[in-house]
């Protein structure tokens, strides 16, 4: 468990704007106490300072997780976004894109989404932003990326891709084991 | 953030109607049943059509005829002793060939008429009928005294002979009826101990247990509990899923899936989570348990020494509302990866997962104010899950666990803080019912430390024992409590909760005690 450095930080933060833009200074400051960002084995955590704190007691070898994880720094040195960050980034998410009840299971099963799918999306989605998938009932059901912006949807035909698979909550049954 | 946790949850106004004020009310018309509407009804049945009346008539007249021809019987019995029978008895021929309905009171004439052997022919028709039933009843009690008889002590030979399933069936119903009454069914040279082992043969054969775990159980159960134990154990338990209360509602969660096709309903008033599953294609009702009885508080620090896969540890970190910490430890890494899943999946933050062996955990980190031990053990209790558990348990298997299981029990009371405000408290659970791995374990602790037994906190679940065959436990250990498969339809378990009273370790009067101490460990 260590401070991440400057340059990574630099690299996880532009990566949270994509998602949430200038919120994410919401949750380094919250009014229920310090919150960090730590690194260890190239996953970023994100939990309270006094978890922190008391996870400092456990060796690195048999420490396995403390508060949430968010995702990881790849081999090539950049940052990918887990699903386990879903609950932190929905809330102040900036573009949204719902699905229609009939193409949730696909998105669930890790495709992306097509025209035919796609219920509302938020006016003005420029194209390659990061968006957060919802279903009709405002369930959170994880992240992508724009193929296509709001004006570009509105004309597609509908079998174009519309937004890009990142991450679903799938991936809590499909790849348990490796989820971190 | 999500759902966060509630800090000034006591400053905030109410809005709304509340959530009861949408509950269906009860209803308008109440069905009460009216005394005046009763006594109507007897008035009307008073009121008599005028066949009825004509009916009510004869048979009055019919109960006189009755009565004077029983006057005259009697009569006749009396001049009987005197006189020849041959005229009386054609008298009486005749006024009973009158009335077809022999009555239970003449039953005596007509054996005095027997024994005249002056009958008409529907009078020996009745007769032979009523000597049909007679010698049937007979009979049957003959047969049933015969099938209860006729049991005999199989030869050896008959024993070991393989025979065919129904046979072991009615064999150990035969020896279970013997057993019953054991003074009155028995074979007078064969003793209890024979047919004890003749039916835990049968009932290994039958039910394909090994004979060690057999043994076992039998020491458990009372011979009629033990049916319904080991019958309990073949069926399935229903599914029962939790709320996860930081993330939704349970009358949310019961309309989200009812409304997909899933039959479900609560799980009993002992619990606020709990929903059973009845029709659909989950962690059991008794996991649930052991989370009530530790009964964890907001900001405070508690341990799972055995975490995996992280039900019980999600359940006490959703009644935590994510404040405090809560260390989710396993051994087994492999496993440890599956808490880690659960646990981001069900929008739990304030966890660390470690994956430590759970027998050094003292020397890493001390101070909870709660831990739980859900040990790992033979799964006696979860047969019906895991049916491997009849034949492949033996003695060395419990041996070991219940070893392990002292281990961690001791470590887990020597990482709980004795000056803790609010806790101080230790759970300890497992899903067996043998009594080597839950009283004997409790019971050793009680004996190394300075911990307490208090009320768990459900109140249903039997006790669990002071006595066990030979063995004397804590009078306290009637504080624990174990639950069946076959009384309260959930997996068997055992559930004690521990409060520590200092970090005082009696070791003189554990060495005095030492023979004692290890009681389980020479059986």
């Amino acid at each position: 468990m260590k401070q991440i450095s400057e340059e990574r930080t630099k690299i996880f933060f532009e990566k949270l704007s994509k998602y949430i833009g200038s919120n994410t200074k919401l949750l380094i400051d919250r009014p229920d106490g310090m919150y960090c960002f730590r690194e260890m084995n190239n996953r970023v955590y994100y939990a309270h300072e006094y978890l922190l704190k008391q996870a400092s007691n456990v060796h690195p070898d048999k420490l396995i997780s403390v508060g949430v994880c968010f995702g990881k720094f790849t081999k090539s040195g950049k940052f990918r976004l887990h699903i386990t960050a879903l609950h932190y980034i929905s809330p102040y998410a900036q573009y949204k894109i719902w699905v229609k009840s009939n193409a949730e299971q696909q998105v669930l099963y890790g495709h992306n989404i097509l025209k035919s799918g796609l219920a509302r999306i938020t006016e003005s989605t420029p194209q390659y932003q990061g968006v957060v998938i919802y279903s009709m009932s405002d369930v959170p059901l994880g992240f992508g990326v724009t193929a296509k912006c709001t004006a570009e949807c509105k004309h597609a035909d509908p079998l174009t891709v519309i937004c890009f698979n990142q991450s679903d909550i799938g991936e809590y049954i499909r790849c348990e084991d490796e989820l971190l | 953030m999500g759902r966060k946790a509630k800090y000034n949850d006591e400053n905030r106004p109410k809005k709304g109607k509340g959530r009861k004020d949408k509950r269906q009310k009860d209803p308008d018309t109440v069905f009460q049943i009216d005394p005046k509407n009763i006594q109507d009804d007897e008035d009307e049945t008073k009121k008599l059509s005028h066949r009825q009346k004509q009916r009510a008539a004869r048979r009055r007249k019919k109960k006189e005829e009755w009565k004077e021809k029983r006057k005259m019987i009697k009569d006749k019995k009396k001049i009987k002793k005197n006189e020849p029978p041959m005229e009386e008895t054609e008298i009486i021929n005749n006024e009973d060939v009158s009335d077809d309905d022999s009555d239970f009171d003449s039953l005596p004439d007509d054996n005095y008429i027997d024994n005249e052997k002056t009958e008409s022919a529907e009078e020996d028709l009745d007769q032979t009928n009523e000597n049909m039933e007679q010698d049937n009843n007979e009979q049957d009690m003959r047969l049933n005294i015969a099938s209860q008889d006729i049991f005999i002590f199989p030869s050896d030979d008959d024993i070991n002979n393989v025979t065919s399933i129904p046979e072991i069936e009615a064999r150990v119903k035969d020896v279970l009826l013997v057993l019953s009454n054991f003074k009155k069914f028995r074979e007078p040279e064969r003793s209890r101990q024979e047919y004890i082992a003749l039916l835990r043969k049968d009932l290994c054969t039958y039910f394909s247990y090994n004979e060690f775990l057999m043994e076992r159980i039998m020491n458990i159960f009372p011979l009629d509990e033990l049916m319904n134990f080991l019958e309990a154990s073949e069926t399935q338990r229903p599914v029962t899923i939790r709320t996860n209360s930081l993330k939704v509602r349970r009358r949310d969660l019961a309309q989200a899936l009812i409304s997909r096709g899933v039959n479900v309903d609560p799980v009993g008033k002992w619990s606020n989570v709990g929903l059973v599953v009845y029709s659909s294609p989950v962690p059991a009702a008794s996991s649930l348990l052991p989370v009530i009885a530790l009964a964890p508080k907001e900001n405070e620090r508690i341990l799972d020494l055995c975490a995996a896969p992280g039900g019980k540890a999600s359940h006490i970190a959703a009644l935590m509302k994510n404040t405090g910490v809560l260390f989710a430890n396993d051994a087994n890494k492999s496993r440890v990866n599956g808490i880690v899943g659960n646990f981001h999946r069900l929008g739990i933050t304030n966890s660390i997962i470690t994956c430590y062996d759970g027998r050094i955990y003292s020397q890493i980190m001390k101070g909870f104010d709660r831990v739980l031990v859900d040990a790992p053990c033979t799964g006696t209790g979860i047969i019906s899950k895991d049916p491997s558990v009849k034949t492949s348990k033996d003695k060395v298997d419990v041996q070991k666990c219940f070893t392990l299981q002292r281990e961690l029990l001791l470590t887990a009371i020597d990482c709980l803080n004795t000056r803790s405000s609010s806790g101080g408290y230790l759970v300890y659970s497992t899903c067996s019912i043998l009594p080597e791995e839950n009283e004997a374990v409790v019971n050793y602790a009680l004996r190394k430390r300075d911990v307490k037994l208090v009320p768990t906190g459900l109140d249903f679940g039997t006790e669990g024992f002071v006595k066990y065959r030979q063995y004397r436990f804590h009078p306290s250990l009637n504080l624990t409590r174990r639950f069946y498969p076959h009384t309260h339809n959930m997996d068997g378990f055992f559930v004690a909760k521990l409060k520590k009273f200092s970090d005082i370790i009696p070791t003189s009067v554990s060495q005095t005690q030492e023979g004692n101490a290890e009681m389980m460990d020479s059986n």
